[in-house]
């Protein structure tokens, strides 16, 4: 007789939170992808012309490429004909205020803990609700427009400011830049605006949270974040899913400007439907996110908690342009049952003295497989640049994976690039040391988890470091107590 | 309070516990020593829960409860500690934090109300000053970085802020300077009640100049061989531990 058995399959074994359906009325327009079906979608949202223009440009670009396959993930062929490219919650003609929003759409994201009401809101958290393909609600819109702020759906901003989305949309993430990046551009429903004065400190975090509904749809988002000239915006973006058995896509699109001396953080708590513990359904994240400092003395810092999907494919990515620019990168990634993460950064290195960190932290658990890939590339004209890349795997039980795939093209050779990476396993001794004190397993298993990542989490605004800790706790639980 | 009957333990296919025995009453406090490699430490982690050992017979009785049935942290929660020959390093697990799970576990285990932040705080402040320890080592991660001498203050620290029933220390006075020694033993002559024991596993009769024991035993090749009082550590430094074999084999 052994005289206890901690089992750790037991203990990942845990149970997705946000897997119910709304049962709301939708405009689905049917699967399939041609010239028409993005001249509906630029109709139904009312689009000036040089939307629509830019669109069909980037579809006939995609028809031209192929989906990749170097990344480290096992994937079902997808159909793109049978993708539903536009689903919306039927309405009379878009809610003016929060009182003429659905209540069954309130109440999906109250039950999602993401309270749209105001007064019921987190003090200094404005959030832009986005549900299937269109943004549903946008709180404290008149605080920010005090401020000069303007932080709305893409599709109010398409249509209201399009002098800042022509001259900024595409300019990082060009639509012929990726398979995926030409698939949004040609398709892509909704997704935030932010544009942020000179000078002008936003006044509060700005959020955005996310929700796949429909079934058989894909969300392609676009977010466009631009602080101009030495102002600064703190941005959270947060995502869910229901339960469903078949895969669904989620190609989205972030792009941030930041100009001279002007400083974005954005911050990332992903948690897409991952699928079954056998691997059945959950959602495709393939997501192209990049940022540009653009002038002298900027900063880009993308922070990401990943949870959730089936597969991920995501490289936030910093292009350093400005002299003295900073990027930094500080990822966690969870990888349970049959989830599959590839995801890191790609650092550019183009200005001088141009700065990067990159911390991963990857946790394996089940029979997950967790991929870090990332890129330090330093120009010619990056006089003094500097790297610091650090990657630290987890693993939980034998039979998950954790893979690192660090790039480097260096360019100038007054650079200074440094890499450390390393892998543990959860040791069996240091639960047994907690236990011995009277923590249970599953306590035991989130403290050395949370310890794993803390330096990850202070980087996160303080509401949502406790989120992403109690998420990755949800995801680690299992039947134990 | 503790009642080890006949126990046999092994690792893999390898034998380590071949019979053991041992008794230990409330208020007492008991030495075992050894020789390298004679099953001492294994005695402490069968005793506290560890996985991988196969106990193949006898039974363990702790305030009438089969111990052995019992996970790592009820045995902890039931007021069983032990003081690691080795502790572990856990990065990023701040120190305090898991003191602090540790005790609000153990609390609740005893009915009693959980202690906040501040509270928590007021009590480790004391205990420390006691250990000698700087507070900084709150705010470090879990024996991250420490020295073995800082590792083995820290055991004892737990120990006095968890207050168990039953102290198991596998040699917490290895690698201690005299000064450190006489820290330790302040920590376990602290603890020191009629309705709690003390079982010291030692190579060195210096502890117990400090700790005075009630029984000292002689664990050999996982059996207790020979038991007495205080005076049976002396002659263990002087004489060593072959005769205690010799004089077994011949009885
Ligand atoms: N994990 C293990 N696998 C195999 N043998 C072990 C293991 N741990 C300890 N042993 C062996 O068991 C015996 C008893 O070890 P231990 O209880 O640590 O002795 P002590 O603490 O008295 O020095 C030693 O011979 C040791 O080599
Ligand atoms: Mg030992």
């Amino acid at each position: 007789m052994s005289t206890t058995t901690p089992d750790l399959d037991a203990l990942v074994a845990s149970k997705y939170r946000h897997g119910f359906v709304t049962d709301i009325e939708s405009d689905t327009v049917p699967p399939g992808l041609d010239e028409d079906v993005i001249r509906l979608i630029s109709r139904k949202k009312n689009e000036p012309q040089f939307m629509l223009d830019w669109r069909l440009k980037a579809f006939r670009h995609w028809l031209t490429m192929r989906q990749p396959d170097w990344a480290h993930v096992r994937i079902a062929p997808i159909d793109y004909q049978a993708i539903s490219y536009y689903s919306a919650p039927k309405k009379k003609d878009g809610p003016k205020s929060l009182e003429e929003v659905d209540p069954k759409l309130l109440a999906t994201y109250e039950k999602l803990g993401v309270p749209l009401h105001e007064r019921a809101r987190l003090a200094g958290v404005a959030v832009d609700a986005v549900f299937d393909s269109v943004s549903v609600a946008t709180t404290f819109k008149e605080k920010l427009a005090q401020a000069g702020v303007i932080f709305c759906p893409f599709s109010d901003a398409v249509r209201n400011h399009p002098e800042l989305v022509e001259r900024y949309l595409g300019t990082v993430v060009p639509p012929a830049d990726n398979f995926y990046a030409a698939l949004n551009s040609a398709v892509f429903t909704d997704g935030s605006f932010v544009y942020v004065p000179k000078g002008v400190r936003c006044p509060m975090e700005l959020s955005t949270y996310f929700r796949i509904n429909a079934a058989n749809t894909g969300q392609f988002e676009r977010t466009l974040i631009v602080a101009d000239e030495g102002s600064h915006v703190s941005y959270l973006e947060g995502c869910t899913a229901p339960m469903r058995d078949e895969n669904q896509l989620h190609a989205a699109v972030v792009e941030l400007v930041a100009e001279t001396d002007a400083q974005i953080k954005y911050s990332t708590v992903q948690n897409w439907y991952p699928g079954d513990e056998n691997g059945v359904g959950g959602i495709y994240n393939f997501v192209t996110k990049r940022g540009e400092c653009r002038g002298p003395r900027s900063r880009i810092s993308w922070t990401q908690v990943e949870t959730g999907s089936a597969i991920t494919w995501k490289y936030p990515s910093c292009v350093l342009t400005g002299d003295d620019s900073v990027g930094e990168f500080y990822s966690v990634a969870l990888a349970n049952h049959c989830q599959q993460a590839d995801t890191g950064t790609k650092m550019i290195h183009i200005g001088r003295n141009t700065r990067s960190t990159i911390v991963s932290k990857g946790i394996s658990a089940g029979r997950g497989q967790n991929t870090y890939r990332g890129l330090v590339k330093v120009l010619p004209s990056a006089e003094g640049a500097r790297n610091y890349t650090q990657c630290d795997s987890l693993l939980m039980g034998d039979r998950c994976g954790a893979h690192t795939f660090p790039y480097m093209e260096i360019r100038n050779p007054t650079a200074i690039v440094e890499h450390e990476a390393t892998t543990s396993k959860i040791a069996d001794d240091q639960l047994f040391y907690c236990r011995s004190r009277g923590v249970s397993e599953e306590d035991a298993v989130n403290m050395i988890v949370n310890g794993f990542c803390k330096v990850v989490f202070k980087e996160l605004p303080m509401e949502f470091a406790v989120e992403a800790q109690n998420l990755l706790s949800v995801s680690l639980e299992g039947a134990v107590g | 309070m503790l009642s080890i009957r006949d126990l046999h333990a092994r690792i893999g296919a390898r034998k380590i516990l071949k019979g053991l025995d041992l008794e230990v009453r409330a208020g007492e406090v008991h030495a075992i020593m050894g020789p390298n490699g004679s099953g001492k430490s294994t005695l402490a982690s069968v005793l506290a829960g560890r996985d991988g050992y196969e106990v193949t017979a006898g039974r363990v009785e702790y305030d009438g409860r089969d111990l052995l049935a019992l996970a790592p942290e009820e045995r902890a929660r039931a007021g069983v500690f032990l003081a690691f020959q080795y502790p572990v390093e856990i990065p990023g697990v701040n120190n305090a934090y898991l003191l602090k799970a540790a005790l609000n576990a153990i609390r609740r285990e005893r009915g009693l109300p959980e202690v906040d932040a501040f509270e928590f705080l007021a009590l480790v402040r004391g205990k420390m000053q006691l250990m000698q320890m700087d507070e900084s080592f709150l705010n470090r991660g879990v024996n991250e970085g420490f020295s073995g001498g800082e590792k083995k203050r820290n055991e004892i620290l737990q120990m006095a802020v968890l207050e168990p029933r039953l102290a198991l220390l596998d040699e917490t006075d290895s690698g201690l300077d005299i000064d450190a020694l006489r820290v330790v033993a302040n920590g376990v002559n602290s603890l020191r009640s009629p309705d709690r024991a003390v079982v010291l596993v030692t190579h060195y009769q210096r502890l117990l100049d400090y700790v005075e024991p009630d029984v000292v035993h002689v664990l050999y090749d996982g059996r207790i061989l020979k038991s007495g009082d205080k005076s049976l550590a002396l002659e263990l430094e002087r004489r060593g531990y072959d005769w205690v074999r010799q004089e077994a084999q011949v009885a």
